[in-house]
C-alpha cells in the first residue's frame, strides 16, 4: 500500500515556542488513521502544516506523494477538510453553502446538484436543505460540513477533532459515516481526544504530547503493549482505597484525580477484596486506549 | 503579471466575487433603494439648492460639477468600505476565508476576487447615480457612458488601499483611523465640491498625489462634454494605486491567515 500522506522529520515554531517537534508519520492509503494527543499537543498545527496552510520550519510533508507547500493547490483539490470551529457561511443556506463552496473547486453546477443530493442523504440534512445556518443545531451544522468536505469527492478526508461537543447520538451517526467512508476507499486522517473514537474508527494511530509523537500502533496492539489487560476503578475514601489496594495483589495502581486506577493480569481476587469493602465503590473493566494515553502522557492537567 | 513579483491569481478568484454577488443579489431592494436614493437627496439638496447661489462652476452648471465629483467620491466610499468592513468580516468574526482556503483557492485569489466585487459595486451604485444625474439634467454628453469603465477602475483603486487596512485591523475601530484622516480630507479636498486650483499651490501638489482627484479629472470631462486632459496620468495613478494595493495587501493577508 502507498502511503497518502507522509511526514518526515517535521517541525514547526511559533516565535520562539516550537510546537512540532520532530514527527514522521505515513498514512496508508484507504485507512483511517488517528492523532491523539491532550489538547497544545500540535495536531491541529500539524494538519495546518499538512494542507500547506502554514509555513513549515524545516522537515518534508507529501500528500499523495506531491510535495507541500509548492503542490498545495493541487493536493487540496484532492483533500476535504473537516475543521475543528465551525466556518460555514452564515449569508446563505445550507444548500447554498455547499453550491459556493463546491464552486471554489471549480465544480460544474450541474454535476454538483447531483452530488448535493446524495451528500444530503448521508448525513441525513435532506429536508433541512434550505434552512439558514443560524437555524441549525450543533450537530446539524457538524454534519454539513462533513458533507461540505465531500463536494469534491476527495481521496483524503481530513478531520480535525469531528465529535468535540457534540451529544452521543450525533457522535455515533458521525462514526458510522467515517466507516462508510473508509469501507467506500477514502483514506481518513482524523484529530480527537476521545479514546473511544479513536479505538472504534482507528486503524493505526500516533499518541502525539508536546509537539512529539510518544507511540503509533493499532490500538489493540497498543493497549497489549503498554498496559496490564484488566483495569479496576475504585472511588472513595482515599486512604480506606490505597489500603484495599496496596494489600490486595501485585498489581500497580495510579491515583488521577480522585479515582484509583489498578492495573492487573488477573483481577479476580482484588474483586472479591474489594466487595467486601461498601464504603468503596469500583468498576472492573477491560483496559483500553485512555489507559494507554494517561501512560504516556502523564496525568497533569494540561491547558 | 507573470513576473516574480506580483503574485498570480487564477480562475477561482471569480468563484470569490460570485460568492459576493450572490449574497448581495439576497439584498438587491435594499441596496438598489439607496444606491438611488441617496444621490437624488444628494443631488437635489446640494446641486440645486446650493446651485442656486453658485451658478456656475468651471463653465459648466453646478450640479452637473457636483453630480461628476460625487460620482468619484461614492466610488471611493463604495469600495473602501466594502473592502474595510465587509472583507474584515469574512476574514476574522466570520472566517469565511478559513473554509475557502482549505479548497484550491490561495489568497492572492480571495484578495483579487473582493477588489473585483468592490468594482463592480462601484459600477453598480455609480451607474445608479449617473442615471439619478441623468434624470436632473445634469449629464450633457453621450461620452458620459464611459463613466462606469472608470469606476471600476477607481473601485479597483480604493478596494486596494481598503484590503490593506483589513489586513491590519485588530477590529473595526481601527477602521476610523483611515477614513478620518485619509478618506474624509481626500473627499474635501480633491475637487469634489470645488476645483483643486483654488486651494494653496502647496496643497494642490499634495492633492495631484492622491487618487481621488484623478479620479475627478477623469470624470468630470465625461459627465459635461469637455475634452479630457492627461487621460495615461490620472489612469496610470489609479492602475499605480490598486496594483501596490493588491501587493501589499496579499503579502500582508499571507502573514496574517498563514501562520
Amino acid at each position: 500500500m502507498s502511503a497518502v500522506v507522509q511526514i518526515t522529520d517535521l517541525h514547526k515554531n511559533y516565535n520562539e515556542r516550537e510546537v512540532v517537534r520532530g514527527i514522521n508519520l505515513s498514512v496508508a492509503a484507504g485507512t483511517c488513521f488517528g492523532v491523539l494527543g491532550p489538547n497544545g499537543a500540535g495536531k491541529t498545527t500539524t494538519l495546518r502544516l499538512l494542507l500547506g496552510q502554514s509555513p513549515v520550519n524545516s522537515g518534508e510533508i507529501r500528500v499523495f506523494g506531491l510535495p507541500i507547500p509548492q503542490a498545495g493547490r493541487a493536493v487540496r483539490m484532492r483533500t476535504g477538510v473537516v475543521p475543528q470551529a465551525d466556518n460555514l457561511d452564515p449569508d446563505f443556506t445550507v444548500v447554498e453553502n455547499l453550491r459556493i463552496y463546491g464552486g471554489y473547486f471549480g465544480i460544474p453546477a450541474a454535476t454538483l446538484d447531483a452530488r448535493l443530493r446524495e451528500l444530503f442523504e448521508f448525513v441525513g440534512l435532506t429536508d433541512r436543505a434550505h434552512a439558514r445556518i443560524a437555524t441549525l443545531s450543533g450537530g446539524m451544522k457538524r454534519r454539513l460540513t462533513i458533507a461540505r468536505a465531500l463536494v469534491n469527492d476527495p481521496e483524503l478526508v481530513v478531520l480535525d477533532e469531528p465529535t468535540t461537543g457534540l451529544d452521543p447520538q450525533v457522535r455515533h451517526m458521525i462514526w458510522g459515516r467515517l466507516r462508510d467512508l473508509r469501507q467506500s476507499g477514502k483514506t481518513l486522517l482524523l484529530t480527537t481526544h476521545y479514546m473511544e473514537e479513536a479505538e472504534r474508527l482507528c486503524d493505526e494511530l500516533v499518541i502525539m504530547d508536546q509537539g512529539r509523537i510518544l507511540e503509533q500502533g493499532k490500538p489493540a496492539a497498543l493497549i497489549r503493549q503498554h498496559v496490564e489487560p484488566e483495569v479496576i476503578e475504585v472511588h472513595g475514601e482515599e486512604t480506606v482505597a490505597r489500603r484495599a489496594l496496596e494489600s490486595a495483589g501485585d498489581g500497580r495502581f495510579e491515583v488521577v484525580g480522585d479515582t484509583f486506577y489498578y492495573y492487573t493480569r488477573d483481577a479476580r481476587a482484588v474483586v472479591k477484596h474489594l466487595e467486601g469493602l461498601s464504603e468503596l465503590t469500583f468498576l472492573h473493566r477491560p483496559a483500553n486506549l485512555e489507559d494507554v494515553f494517561l501512560k504516556l502522557t502523564g496525568h497533569e492537567l494540561r491547558d | 503579471m507573470a513576473n516574480l513579483f506580483f503574485p498570480r491569481f487564477s480562475n477561482a478568484a471569480f468563484a470569490v466575487w460570485r460568492r459576493n454577488a450572490l449574497v448581495w443579489r439576497k439584498l438587491l431592494l435594499p441596496s438598489i433603494l439607496i444606491n438611488f436614493g441617496e444621490p437624488f437627496l444628494y443631488l437635489l439638496g446640494l446641486g440645486y439648492g446650493l446651485g442656486l447661489f453658485i451658478g456656475e462652476m468651471m463653465h459648466m452648471p453646478y450640479l452637473t460639477f457636483l453630480a461628476s465629483g460625487i460620482l468619484a467620491s461614492s466610488s471611493m466610499n463604495t469600495a473602501s468600505f466594502e473592502a474595510m468592513f465587509s472583507v474584515y468580516t469574512r476574514m476574522i468574526p466570520q472566517r469565511t476565508y478559513d473554509a475557502i482556503l482549505t479548497t484550491p483557492v490561495e489568497v492572492q485569489d480571495i484578495l483579487a476576487g473582493e477588489m473585483l466585487w468592490c468594482a463592480t459595486k462601484c459600477v453598480i451604485s455609480g451607474s445608479a447615480i449617473l442615471i439619478v444625474a441623468a434624470f436632473l439634467g445634469a449629464v450633457h454628453d453621450w461620452s458620459a457612458l464611459g463613466v462606469p469603465a472608470i469606476l471600476f477602475l477607481v473601485g479597483l483603486c480604493f478596494s486596494g488601499m481598503g484590503l490593506i487596512m483589513s489586513s491590519l485591523a485588530p477590529g473595526y475601530d481601527f477602521f476610523n483611523y483611515y477614513v478620518t484622516l485619509v478618506l474624509t480630507p481626500m473627499f474635501i479636498l480633491s475637487g469634489v465640491f470645488y476645483p483643486v486650483s483654488s486651494l494653496p499651490v502647496a496643497l494642490q501638489s499634495l492633492v495631484q498625489l492622491l487618487p481621488l482627484s484623478h479620479a475627478v479629472d477623469l470624470i468630470r470631462p465625461l459627465v459635461a462634454g469637455l475634452p479630457l486632459t492627461n487621460v495615461a496620468l490620472h489612469l496610470a495613478v489609479l492602475a499605480g494605486y490598486a496594483m501596490l494595493g493588491y501587493l501589499i495587501a496579499v503579502r500582508l493577508t499571507r502573514k496574517r491567515l498563514l501562520v
